[in-house]
């Protein structure tokens, strides 16, 4: 932790960096932001970096999209193509396939561009994914930082949104399949989805507007929402400071880490060209979305092995694992509870990730702020329901590979299907129930190294002949990282200011029952001092 | 190699080296001379009697116990009567048949028979009945019109293969095969035979000129990579969403383990 100020001081003679620093301070003011900011700290750990990741892969998003909109048109007028790709030639398709088929490979350097977008679209989205992980599991949602967890998780929709946009455009077989499927699914919705669907499509599907609404969305309103956004989420870390994890020196009034300027901003600087190194790499050496296989859309052809790109994978895998028969006739209506079902689980499953912070923390009637950011065994409930979603959702987005499952691995279909259908419904439970175990076996763990140290592997015969394994005392250090977290008691019923027990108490103290009922308390102060003196 | 100039030629430390070397060129040129010679001179004869006779004692031999002695089909295998030389010489001839097992679909594995045996076999089963005959070479060489035979090959067939030939999972254990170094004849027999689950293309479905199309177009992907770079087995997003979770973020987690390292 560097602490050096800069020192206005005025010398005899002025270097240029000074001079111009000066031009600059003069004119715009900056001095304040720059002192204010730089001198800010960044905990260092490894997965705070994982939402710089996301910022950078959209940067890389951001700028070769810019160079594909120089070549694509985004129309379904149909053409013959007439490029270089010969098992293409003279197949009548769009003007939009045709500008993407001449990007791959008329345009110099446009089939990299294309590809370092589509994979930075992908890591995108998965950086997002992770880092909403880690920011689960380390408890970084609770007060202050409820609203920013909301902000993000919109912006992880907008990422979906913005792949699932993208990935219609060059209106080939794939995206003309993946777009069938969304408008088979907005038509299954009860009274208003045939009509959202000609609003959405204007007409009967696929018509000749959809590409070019897709566009104006991709490359207009989903990305200034996105800029918007990421601007109001990082100024929001500024705000908050980031979290950290316990150590000691560290409060929860502080910020311990290297300052903005200059380690961190350096840091993180290299760490984005090396973002950007590792995007380039796997751009031109992998090939993504090869449209020319796929050819035009046409609505009655569908390639074996037509997935959505992989963060949509769990909205297809509900899908599939729907048994047959869902759909029947009733009031001379088709009900198609085939699709219902689904759209109602997955959306239930947003809601609870992103209300979520707002239930643990009525649960705990916590209203006191948090910086310090959980080890994750040491929130085992909430451990335990993070992995049930985890699985809740890994069952379903396998289930989009399902066939892929069955040919690479040898299995029926059926088979697959069956077992991704019980891992959806029995396999949170099982998850959770081994996860919060896992999790209090660890902390008794942590206990035991606290109280008595960690096993040496020295062994001493005692004068009596008894062996014994010495155990080595912890440094202050380490042990500070181990004893300091907060440990909740199950809320007690109280009556309320008129001596009633409200509804709403019981329920709150049964959850909070479920919650905390099972607890490893930390090692405290008189524990750890009889502890030594003992040696029980 | 030993020289004989060299007075210690017979004792150097290399001869017996240079000498196995020689000699293993020799029998291995004498060898290739004479096999190529033999594939060379038998040409089959696809009516003579002695090729039907030799057919039918291979056929009595390895197929007859499923398929019957007179081709005329059992319990445990379909009659053979009318299937045609190019059905053999399909399922033979990419070693699914003997079949190694009952089960979903005939597995491939090495192929049994040479190719002199193959096709005794085939034209032995042909003499049985009218059927399907292995394909002129000008329909199988790839010298057609790939935009086409893409067309078709989308419409038709990349359902259960996939548009880039990678294979397809089907119904109950059963799948289509990746077509990514299948040979022209096979897969001109495989459209208008149908093995296993395949459905027929006959030639009003698809006239043989399309067919030839078709094959151009696989024989195209066969032969030229993906202009992209590796092709991640052309499975499509699956193998893509795996690619960037592993090998991308595995990567970007490993360097931002790294950038952190040193201030812990």
């Amino acid at each position: 932790m560097s602490t050096a100020t800069t020192r206005s001081t005025t010398p005899a003679k002025r270097s240029f960096t000074a001079g111009a620093s000066e031009y600059i301070n003069d004119r715009t003011g900056i001095a304040v932001a720059i002192k204010g900011l730089g001198r800010k700290a960044f905990p260092d750990h490894w997965s705070f970096l994982l939402g710089e990741v996301a910022l950078f892969s959209f940067i890389v998003v951001l700028i070769s999209g810019t160079f594909l909109t120089f070549f694509f048109q985004a129309s379904m007028a149909e053409v013959h193509y007439d490029g270089s790709y010969v098992p293409l030639k003279g197949v009548e398709m769009s003007v939009a396939m045709a500008s993407t088929l001449d990007i791959s490979f008329d345009i110099r350097g446009g089939l990299f561009v294309r590809q370092m977008h589509h994979w930075a679209a992908l890591l995108f989205v998965a950086a997002i994914g992770l880092h909403m992980l880690r920011v689960f599991f380390t408890g970084a949602f609770r007060k202050p930082r409820e609203i920013n967890w909301v902000f993000g998780f919109i912006l992880f929709i907008l990422a979906m949104a913005e792949g699932f946009t993208g990935y219609s455009l060059p209106d080939d077989l794939l995206s003309g399949n993946g777009l069938r499927i969304i408008d088979g699914m907005i038509k299954g919705i009860p009274l208003i989805g045939t009509w959202t669907s000609f609003l959405l499509f204007g007409g009967e599907f696929p018509g000749t507007a959809i590409v070019g609404r897709l566009y104006t969305l991709h490359i207009l309103l989903l990305p200034a929402l996105v800029v918007a956004l990421i601007a109001v989420h990082v100024g929001y870390v500024f705000i908050h400071k980031h979290t950290q994890f316990a150590g000691p020196g560290r409060e929860p009034t502080n910020s311990v880490g290297p300052p903005i300027l200059p380690i961190y901003a350096a840091k993180a600087g290299g760490f984005m060209f090396l973002i950007w190194g590792v995007i380039s790499l796997i751009a031109a050496l992998f090939t993504i979305n090869p449209i020319w296989n796929y050819g035009p859309y046409d609505p009655s052809p569908v390639s074996a092995g037509t997935q959505p790109d992989w963060y949509i994978g769990f909205a297809d895998g509900a899908l599939r694992l729907i048994p047959p028969g869902w759909e029947f006739v009733w009031l001379d209506r088709t009900w198609s509870f085939n699709i219902l079902v689904p759209l109602v689980a997955i959306g239930i499953f947003i809601g609870l990730v992103v209300a979520y912070p707002f239930i643990e923390a009525w649960i705990k009637g916590d209203k006191r702020e948090h910086h310090i950011a959980d080890r994750p065994r040491n929130a085992p409930t909430r451990t335990a329901i993070g992995a049930a979603g985890v699985t809740f959702y890994a069952g379903l987005w396998a289930a989009a590979a399902s066939d892929l499952l069955a040919t690479h691995f040898s299995l029926t279909m059926e088979g697959v299907i069956h077992a991704l259908q019980a891992t959806v419904i029995v396999g949170p439970f099982i998850a959770y129930f081994i996860t919060k175990r896992v999790c209090l076996a660890l902390q008794k763990k942590d206990r035991e190294i606290v109280l008595h140290g960690y096993e040496s592997g020295r062994i001493v015969k005692l004068p009596g002949g008894e062996f014994i394994e010495v155990h080595q005392p912890l440094d202050e250090y380490e042990r500070w990282r181990l004893v300091s977290y907060e440990s909740y008691q199950p809320l007690m019923i109280r009556p309320n200011a008129r001596g009633k027990i409200t509804l709403g108490q019981r329920v709150r103290a049964s959850f909070s029952r479920w919650f905390f009922e099972d607890r490893i308390a930390p090692v405290s102060k008189g524990e750890l001092e009889s502890g030594h003196d003992g040696h029980h | 190699m030993t020289r004989t100039k060299r007075r210690a030629g017979r004792r150097h430390p290399l001869a017996t080296v240079a000498l196995l070397a020689l000699g293993l060129v020799f029998t291995g040129g004498a060898y290739a001379a004479l096999s190529t010679g033999t594939v060379a001179q038998a040409e089959i004869d696809p009516n003579s009697q002695q090729t039907i006779e030799e057919g039918k004692k291979l056929f009595q031999a390895n197929c007859a116990t499923c398929h019957g002695l007179e081709a005329q089909g059992t319990a445990n295998g379909p009659s053979l009567i009318g299937v045609g030389a190019a059905s053999v010489d399909f399922q033979v001839g990419t070693g699914r048949m003997p079949m190694q097992m009952q089960g979903p679909q005939a597995q491939q594995k090495p192929v049994q028979f040479t190719d002199d045996q193959v096709k005794q076999l085939a034209y032995y089963v042909a003499s049985l009945g009218p059927g399907p005959d292995i394909p002129a070479d000008h329909l199988v060489n790839g010298g057609g019109d790939a935009a086409n035979g893409a067309e078709l090959f989308r419409i038709n067939c990349a359902m259960c293969h996939n548009v880039a030939g990678a294979g397809g999972a089907l119904t109950e254990g059963k799948f289509a095969p990746p077509l990514t170094d299948v040979s022209g004849v096979h897969i001109y027999e495989a459209m208008v035979t149908g093995p296993q689950n395949m459905p027929v293309f006959n030639d009003l479905n698809i006239t043989p000129e399309d067919k030839r199309d078709v094959i151009t177009y696989l024989k195209y992907l066969q032969d030229n990579r993906s202009p992209g770079g590796f092709e991640l087995g052309s499975l499509g997003p699956v193998a893509e969403g795996l690619f960037i979770w592993i090998f991308g973020l595995g990567a970007i987690v490993a360097i931002t383990v790294w950038i952190t390292a040193k201030s812990n």
